[in-house]
């Protein structure tokens, strides 16, 4: 008999500690940190979106939703994702969760088999690889790189092996990258997929933050719309990240099988949330667009900071990342350095899988007076 | 936003940044930035920087007040001849002609009450034309110029997230 009885699950066992954990407890026993290490945005959330949140507690209402998410909602998405030329039934081709990571993970469970691979456009946002080692899924680090500006590419693709997946999960716009896809650059990932019957996971959670382009998704390509799930929610565009609520958008029997899921583990997403997110939908388009405007101007600050300093870095333009090489070839050494010395937190590339290492990443969501100080900390720094 | 646009919004937000920074903010040359806030002067579209004070946060709080003026209009008297008289008054802070139950809303600033009450006595409501004033005392200033006084707005955000 084993002297703890709670032993963690072989799957628990296979997934380490996220890789930004021992730079969390750095910076607590720090003070005065300026931190370009948040993935999240520094706005709240828009007035209109919380006032109706209050309202609906006030109202009482605080039951669960229908298990897709309120029909209302569920329309009003349909319609705010018709700009993207995307065209989803609010019945039966939309399943509210609470955030795009619920979603994505009951998208894995509910398409992956036991030994399947899924191949993994990497540097990527840490939830996927354990995402599809909790679901039993092999994967498949897919890596794209800084000459290509962090797009997929068929050749990346078929020097990973990746003909034999699946599944391939990305985001784009990227986290933690900013880089973007144009609609030709997806048509040789979506041609590619169509050859070897793989099915794609999109997720968009980044598609109303690009800049000087437009958004563009893979599921509006011919014969992509049938084998593709596309993953989108209001955390970034509404700055509502703790308010968890995220959407899929899939062909009907796939949402079925999300829902099958989603129905068990969580009934429905946040009451509360939905109704903030209903208000985010009919009247914060304004709010949104400032925002916007806000991280297009930090974003040309900082890539102009980093260009006067001689730091490496492709135009972003997306998301609200940069991602530029790392003065000294251990990105981890500099993070790590840079938060002793000058107390500027910033993320390790390679905490993002294969293609990150050599990089940092720097978060834009941060006031202007907070970047300017880490800009001139860094700068300090390297001198 | 042209770049006369994205300036003097910039400017709104921020009349302090550096025009090195403004560049940087907006992608346009710092040559170009100066130019237009410039120009911006010169035309009077920025009349002037001033900053934002809370005034609560001051040793000694001048008090402010909110005045309501209606006037009787004549031939010979306009709303602008009356405005002209009311904005040279040092006390007066803002002034506006407003739609609805009355004519003018002034502001008014002073060290004390009895300096903004002999003001508006002795110096507002003398004025032949004005025939009526209501004064009100600022009790509170919570928002000012967009910005919100004495509020908690530390980053409860982890330095750290994926």
């Amino acid at each position: 008999m084993s002297d703890q009885p709670l032993q963690p699950s072989d799957r628990v066992r296979s997934v380490p500690e996220s890789g930004i954990r021992r730079f969390f407890e750095l910076a607590a026993e720090m003070d005065d940190v300026v931190s370009l290490g948040v993935g999240e945005p520094d706005f709240a959330t828009p007035y209109r979106a919380r006032e109706a949140a209050i309202d609906s507690l006030q109202r009482g209402r605080t039951s669960y939703t229908a298990n897709k998410g309120m029909t209302e909602l569920r329309e009003r998405i349909a319609e705010h994702v018709s700009r993207y030329d995307l065209a989803y039934d609010p019945d039966e081709e939309i399943i509210v969760t609470a955030g795009a990571s619920e979603a994505i993970d009951a998208a894995f469970r509910a398409l992956v088999d036991p030994g399947d691979t899924v191949a993994i456009a990497e540097p990527s946002y840490v939830s996927y690889e354990p995402g599809v080692r909790f679901a039993g899924g092999e994967p498949l680090a897919v890596e794209t790189r800084a000459e290509d500006e962090f797009v997929l590419t068929r050749e990346r693709l078929e020097r990973a092996g990746a003909s034999e997946a699946e599944l391939l999960v990305y985001c784009y716009p990227n986290n933690p990258t900013g880089a973007t896809m144009s609609k030709a650059e997806l048509r040789a990932v979506a041609a590619f997929c169509r050859e070897h019957d793989i099915a794609v996971l999109a997720d968009e959670i980044y598609a109303a933050l690009t800049y000087g382009t437009e958004h563009a998704s893979i599921a509006t390509l011919p014969g992509m719309r049938e084998r593709t799930v596309v993953f989108n929610g209001f955390s970034k565009t509404y700055a509502m990240t703790g308010l968890r609520l995220g959407y899929a958008l899939a062909p009907a029997h796939v949402i079925e099988s999300i829902n099958r899921i989603h129905q068990y583990t969580m009934l429905s997403a946040p009451t509360t949330a939905q109704h903030a997110a209903i208000e985010a939908l009919d009247s914060c388009a304004s709010d949104v667009e400032e925002m916007h405007t806000q991280y297009d101007r930090r974003r040309n600050f900082v890539l102009a900071r980093l260009a006067e300093m001689g730091i490496d870095c492709f135009e972003a333009t997306g998301a609200f990342y940069v991602f530029p090489e790392s003065p000294w070839p251990d990105a981890s050494e500099f993070a790590e350095a840079l938060l002793e010395a000058e107390q500027v937190a910033v993320v390790p590339g390679d905490a993002f899988g294969t293609g990150g290492e050599g990089h940092l990443r720097l978060s834009y969501a941060t006031g202007m007076d907070d970047l300017r100080t880490a800009m001139d900390r860094l700068e300090r720094f390297l001198a | 936003m042209d770049a006369r646009d994205t300036v003097l919004d910039l400017l709104r937000e921020n009349a302090r940044r550096s025009t090195a920074d403004l560049a940087r903010m907006t992608g346009l040359d710092e040559q170009t930035v100066e130019e237009t806030i410039s120009t911006l002067e010169a035309e009077g579209v920025v009349a002037g920087y001033t900053a934002v004070v809370d005034p609560a946060a001051l040793d000694e709080e001048p008090i402010r007040a909110h005045v309501e003026c209606n006037v009787a209009l004549d031939r010979e008297t306009s709303y602008d001849d009356i405005a002209e008289r009311l904005a040279g008054f040092p006390e007066v802070a803002s002034l506006r002609l407003m739609s609805g139950d009355y004519d003018f809303a002034l502001e008014v600033t002073a060290d004390s009450m009895g300096e903004v009450s002999r003001f508006v006595s002795e110096k507002v409501a003398p004025l032949p034309e004005i025939t009526q004033t209501v004064t009100h005392y600022v009790m509170e200033t919570y928002k000012r110029a967009s910005h919100r006084f004495d509020t908690d707005e530390g980053d409860e955000r982890l330095a750290y997230s994926p």
